[in-house]
């Protein structure tokens, strides 16, 4: 698995250095100002999800692969089925809650930013937590027993089970931030796809803001938008895959 | 990672804010300044308002002259409505009378307005393989197009444009159903271009299919009420305010001025100069020197029904 994922970085590269100079650009039906909000809100959002996400599920993948507690294997099974959660249901749900008569209607979240957060949290939580899981549980026994016998608390031997399992754990990353990031229906449904009239995207990501060309019938330039979708996923692809490389003692593993 | 937990904390702090500024202000602040300046007002409305252009052209004068953001969630008129229902819309303008009836009867909306009109019209391909072109009944051709069994797309999603077909529906006798009649749950943009693929009849707002008609090929073939066809083809589009009584956080002070503005001269003049393709999409309807008390009220209503 490392060796695969070390193999595609040099292609994620150039097609990503392709896409963002390549010859998409030309001929651009939209305003710059308002494509580029749109990117903004869509990374905006993607990317704080897919942070909190990950300081939720990293912690859990370590315990839930590394103690023994009664219904483990049930908490394994919910994991797995949301990974699975249709994201209009997450959406339906989570417009309940932040609905002014929800429970959360206090803090007036309905059609912001924060509210999208909210449902892309639910929907890349499962799939970060389950890839993340199968990374930690899959570290050598004798990777824990020498960090221990070195005398590291259970804080450094779980510290040397994630840098073990640090592409595992950016597969993982990088799965969640996928299904964040090319999700349209609950961004739909919470967020209400909501440009101003000085064409500035409030809560319209480049989903969205596709599925609204769509429903026009201006298929073409709902096809430009989503090239720039693709594009973009393969630029946070390069990104999150180069700084895994880098950031952990130049790729020992390769 | 310590940057983004202190970005969460600030982010919830905005949205916190942001939620008892939203509450507050309205009742009044103490430095004398004005205070409705940077307020949002949240409007929820049709696909066809929004999809043609003409709310960015009516919100932008309104937002400059109150210093305020109007947020338009197009959504189809049942989900506007169902929205404003739950509390999440401050104002609401669809064109399904039937169903702003039922939410005011139903105590949410208050203070209804006529807005503009313009019509529907039933399109179909050039060839007119049930032959409807012509017909001075809306109701009659889609009778003749049930009788053909020929294809037929409808929205099937409760929108205005929905809710003005089923009528028709119900005006021709006919029970829809069947190979020939498809429900789509899409939007008019998408259903034009299924019709058009499938060489089907669908019921179209006269503004989409204007904006789209240079890439459909579909014509019209029954006409509605602008160009001299039947009144049951008009498509009247209504504004209304959240109930502040039910909805305590609806921003009912701006709901208001919107509303007094949309159906001020003018609005009203901007919702008559507003033209795509060449084409006038929408027809002011607010005005009139004479009193016209129907719009306040569901239609049916009288003032002897209140003392039962």
């Amino acid at each position: 698995m490392v060796a695969a994922l070390a193999g595609v970085v040099p292609l994620v590269d150039a097609l990503a250095a392709q896409a963002t100079a390549g010859p998409l650009l030309v001929g651009f039906p939209f305003e710059s100002q308002y494509v580029a909000s749109i990117i903004y809100v869509s990374l905006y959002v993607s990317v704080f999800a897919v942070c909190l996400s990950t300081l939720v599920s990293v912690p859990v993948a370590l315990l839930v692969g590394f103690t023994d507690f009664p219904g483990k294997r049930l908490v394994k099974a919910a994991i797995n089925t949301g990974m699975g959660f249709p994201s209009v249901v997450v959406g339906l749900v989570v417009l309940f809650a932040v609905s002014n008569q929800g429970p959360l209607g206090e803090l007036d979240l309905v059609f912001t930013k924060e509210a999208m957060i909210v449902s892309q949290f639910v929907l890349a939580t499962p799939p970060i937590t389950g890839i993340a899981l199968a990374a930690v549980t899959s570290v050598q026994a004798d990777v824990r027993d020498a960090a221990f016998a070195l005398g590291g608390t259970r804080l450094d031997v779980a510290l040397a089970v994630v840098k073990e399992a640090r592409y595992g754990i950016a597969t993982a990353v990088l799965a969640g931030f996928g299904r964040a990031i090319s999700e349209v229906g609950s961004v739909l449904i919470v967020g209400g796809n909501i440009a101003g009239t000085d064409g500035v995207s409030k809560t319209r990501t480049l989903t969205t803001a596709v599925q609204l060309e769509a429903r026009q019938g201006r298929y073409e330039t709902a096809l430009v938008l989503g090239a720039v979708l693709v594009a973009l996923v393969l630029v946070v692809n390069a990104v999150v895959v180069r700084l895994g490389d880098s950031g952990v003692g130049g790729g020992g593993l390769r | 990672m310590g940057i983004q937990r202190r970005e969460l904390l600030a982010a919830l702090g905005t949205g916190a804010a942001t939620g008892l500024a939203g509450c507050s202000s309205v009742l009044g602040s103490d430095e004398g300044e004005p205070v409705v300046a940077g307020e949002t007002l949240t409007l929820t409305t049709t696909t066809s308002t929004y999809d043609t252009g003409l709310l960015d052209a009516l919100n932008a004068p309104f937002e400059d002259m109150y210093g305020v953001t109007v947020d338009s969630v197009a959504q189809g008129t049942g989900q506007a409505l169902e929205t404003a229902r739950n509390g999440d819309s401050d104002v609401i303008m669809v064109h399904a009378r039937s169903l702003e009836d039922e939410f005011m009867r139903n105590g949410h909306g208050v203070n209804r307005r006529d807005l503009m009109f313009n019509d529907f019209v039933v399109v179909g391909p050039s060839a007119d393989p049930a032959g409807i072109e012509g017909m001075e009944s809306a109701a009659d051709a889609f009778a003749t197009i049930a009788d053909a069994e020929a294809q037929f797309v409808s929205r099937g999603d409760s929108s205005g444009t929905h809710t003005k077909e089923l009528a028709i529906w119900s005006e021709a006798g006919v029970e829809p159903g069947g190979d020939w009649y498809q429900e789509t749950g899409q939007g008019m943009g998408a259903v034009l271009n299924i019709a058009n693929e499938q060489g089907g009849y669908t019921l179209a707002d006269r503004g989409t299919f204007l904006s789209q008609q240079s890439e459909v090929g579909l014509t019209i073939l029954v006409q509605g009420p602008i160009e001299g066809g039947p009144e049951l083809l008009s498509n009247p589009y209504g504004i209304l305010a959240a109930n502040p009584a039910r909805h305590e956080d609806a921003n009912y002070d701006l709901a208001m001025a919107y509303i007094g503005y949309v159906t001020s001269p003018r609005g009203q003049q901007v919702i008559e100069d507003y033209t795509a393709n060449g084409e006038q999409l929408f027809y002011p309807r607010a005005l009139s020197e004479d009193p016209d008390f129907q719009q306040y009220v569901p239609e049916g209503w009288s003032a002897d029904e209140s003392k039962e």
